[in-house]
């Protein structure tokens, strides 16, 4: 199938059947088929009542367009397993009611993805979304509107790296946000953390954060907002298990966790105090909140992030709102509220994908990101080789960067294995195009980046494998941890998703040979991202940028080491 | 700095990788039956009901040497509704006993803090005795995790 230029201006959405049967409100998307996709398209909104939240959420520090493949595989288990989030490519189509080969189909799933990606070219940039934010604030008035930033901003380039968050921080003061929770940015340690924190004009909310010695809360919990005469309280929820998947000698005073009864408490304590409406802004993922929504009650919605689901609308659960708005700035997530006699009385939602080619570039927040990333320009832009096939990392068990990452660590460490985490940050590069040191960051950027060599035994690998995939596909979503399940290379086996800890991976063997892991039998092993303090090795991007230089050019099959049994 | 052997390994894989399990290497863990037989003594053979006490536990543990509990009786600490003791267990660590607390009228209510250590994904029991000989029990299973590898 070819796309071209011309299919850009055909909007075509299927007939809005679907949408009216999944049980969706009457879609937006609907108003846009079979138009010419222009800013105004992308903007139309039935707008309602007095309030409206405008959701931004796991940018990754992406300042930039970029391309980011939907995943393949997003598996949900027990009670979750096919409803959304998890649903992908025809499935999800179907159920959102988008034709195959539209715009909205390229923005939300992986079907045709190179051809649809040359035809219509990248998402975000953070001077479109500065675009649609002020033209939002200018037509519903600035009153009512909130701007909420869901975390997970400050990490993922080469610049923030470098600059340690400080590119981030200024081009969002910019977009004037009303408040802030996170994830990643506890990574850059509590100190660089509170300073920022504290520089910032609006608050970082966290219900969920207690001193670990005096389990006293560490920061604001809730801010209350009049927003088009309406009492709106905000209450902050960070990733709940930061200090488990990310170091926790990092941020050792703080202790996280998901801590339902707290926030029940908050809830009910802003209610008492007046508010009208309650928002959560969420970094749990989307299945944590949808069973947090069941078991606190009073939160009219839930704007999540973490685990990078752009779902087209809010999903209702019970009284609750839930809106998932992506990632790398993709997409600009909308909830507008009408409000009378202390209740929300009627809603409407949609995510806005950001086609950086429809939406004009704000000035003023272009002049900042050319001034932030100017001190790095020859470094970012330097090309380090070149890819003839698509790399992309998002999905529950592989992507091509991943495996490009272990072949670059097998091969530079002189390892059997090969072990990288299933982070769900990282963009995609198109067959052709050319990897340059910004592209590399955009996979590797963080701030514990040693590539360790060790011995482990078949046993141990096995119970490594168990306990991550415990983490991904526990039928509790209280008890998912963490990201997708840790990459491989040099190995293949099988996953029983629907199985129970310490089940679920059998059939270990070495790729190069086909003979079965031993569990007794010692194996060189290299990995990165290690959340120990103290880890020796060189950093996985110095790693693969001499990796990727050596190759000139690199060709990665897209080949499935993992059988998944359902 | 230099690293042993030793210390290399221990600092394996997104490493926290030591499973839990080698923390008490050749340890024998506690049999069910131990576990039984420390709760009947606890309660003089009595069926533990539920209500009452309420344990408070992380569903995951953030550092299993060290995992914040509470525990907290609906008791008005008077007359017959006096809480006598609270015993804490974990059922998978090789000593399952971790603590009983005891209270008098003095204590004004019967609620407590510790933390405790977990050698790996198990219940912690919380059983409260009353004055007249009543038992409550409530239980919270705490993963204990390696950790690492979040998106």
């Amino acid at each position: 199938m070819s796309h071209t230029r011309r299919d850009f201006l055909q909007f075509a959405l299927n007939a809005s059947v679907a949408l009216g049967a999944a049980g969706y409100a009457a879609s937006p998307l609907r108003a846009l088929a079979q138009q010419k996709l222009t800013q105004d398209d992308l903007l139309r909104f039935d707008a309602k009542g007095q309030v409206t939240l405008l959701h931004f959420t796991d940018v990754h520090a992406q300042l930039l367009p970029v391309y980011f493949r939907p995943p393949d595989t997003n598996i949900g288990v027990g009670a979750f397993a096919g409803i959304p989030p998890h649903l992908v490519g025809e499935a999800f189509l179907k159920e959102f009611g988008i034709a195959r080969g539209s715009a909205y189909a390229y923005a939300h799933t992986f079907l045709d993805y190179v051809d649809m990606a040359r035809a219509y070219g990248r998402l975000g940039g953070l001077d479109r979304t500065a675009t649609l934010v002020k033209a939002i604030r200018a037509d519903r008035g600035d009153d009512k509107v909130l701007f909420l930033d869901g975390g997970d901003t400050w990490q993922g380039s080469y610049t923030s790296l470098k600059t340690a968050a400080q590119d981030m921080v200024e081009c969002m003061a910019l977009l004037k946000p009303d408040a802030m929770t996170g994830h990643w940015e506890f990574t850059f340690g509590e100190d660089r953390f509170t300073e920022i924190v504290e520089s910032q004009a609006y608050p970082f909310l966290a219900s969920n954060i207690f001193d670990a010695e005096w389990d006293e809360p560490v920061f604001e919990h809730t801010k209350m907002f009049e927003k088009g005469g309406v009492q709106v309280a905000v209450i902050g929820q960070a990733m709940p298990y930061t200090p488990i998947a990310n170091p926790r000698w990092m941020f050792p005073r703080w202790s996280f966790g998901i801590r339902p009864d707290v926030l029940q408490a908050n809830v009910d304590a802003a209610r008492a105090a007046g508010a009208e409406v309650v928002v959560l802004i969420s970094h749990n993922g989307f299945d944590v909140d949808r069973k947090l929504a069941t078991v606190v009650s009073g939160i009219d919605v839930i704007l999540t992030g973490h685990t990078h689901d752009a779902v087209p609308e809010a999903v209702r659960v019970g009284e609750t709102l839930i809106l998932s708005s992506g990632s790398h700035g993709k997409y600009l997530g909308r909830v507008d509220l009408d409000v009378s006699n202390g209740k929300v009385t009627g809603s409407s939602s949609k995510l806005i994908p950001v086609f950086s080619d429809v939406v004009a570039s704000d000035p003023e927040m272009a002049a900042k990101i050319a001034e932030v990333r100017a001190p790095f320009e020859a470094e970012t832009a330097e090309v380090l080789g070149r890819t003839e096939t698509l790399l992309y990392r998002r999905g529950n068990f592989n992507g091509t960067w991943d495996d490009l990452i272990c072949q670059g660590i097998i091969e530079e460490r002189d390892t059997q294995i090969a072990l990288s985490p299933g982070f769900r940050w990282g963009t995609t590069l198109l067959p052709g195009q050319d990897i340059t040191r910004d592209d590399l960051y955009t996979e590797t950027s963080m701030s514990y980046p040693a590539v360790y060599r060790n011995e482990m035994t078949g046993q141990q690998l096995k119970e490594v494998l168990e306990d991550v995939c415990d983490n991904l596909f526990n039928p509790d979503p209280f008890l998912q941890q963490g990201g997708d399940m840790v990459r491989v290379g040099g190995m293949t086996y099988s996953c029983a998703v629907n199985g129970t800890i310490g089940n679920r991976i059998s059939d270990m063997r070495l790729s190069a040979t086909g003979e079965p892991i031993d569990p007794a039998r010692t194996y060189v092993v290299g990995g990165w991202a290690s959340v120990n303090e103290g880890v020796e090795g060189p950093a996985i991007y110095d790693l693969m940028e001499d990796h990727i230089r050596r190759k000139g050019t690199v060709s990665v099959p897209d080949e499935r080491t993992v059988k998944i049994v359902m | 700095m230099t690293l042993s052997r030793r210390r290399v390994l221990m600092l394996a894989a997104g490493a926290a990788a030591i499973p839990a399990l080698q923390l008490f290497p050749g340890a024998a863990f506690a049999a069910a039956e131990d576990v039984t037989k420390m709760m009947a003594d606890f309660s003089g053979g009595k069926e533990p009901q539920t209500g009452k006490i309420t344990l408070t536990a992380p569903e995951i543990a953030e550092n299993g040497n060290t995992v914040p509990i509470s525990v907290d009786v609906d008791s008005a600490m008077d007359g017959a509704d006096m809480v006598d003791a609270v015993m804490i267990l974990a059922d998978g660590n090789p000593r399952p006993e971790v603590a009983t607390f005891h209270f008098t009228a003095m204590s004004g209510s019967a609620a407590a803090t510790t933390r405790m250590r977990l050698a790996r994904t198990q219940n912690v029991i919380a059983l409260a005795r009353m004055a007249d000989g009543s038992v409550y029990m409530d239980k919270k299973e705490v993963k204990v995790t390696i950790g690492g590898c979040g998106g």
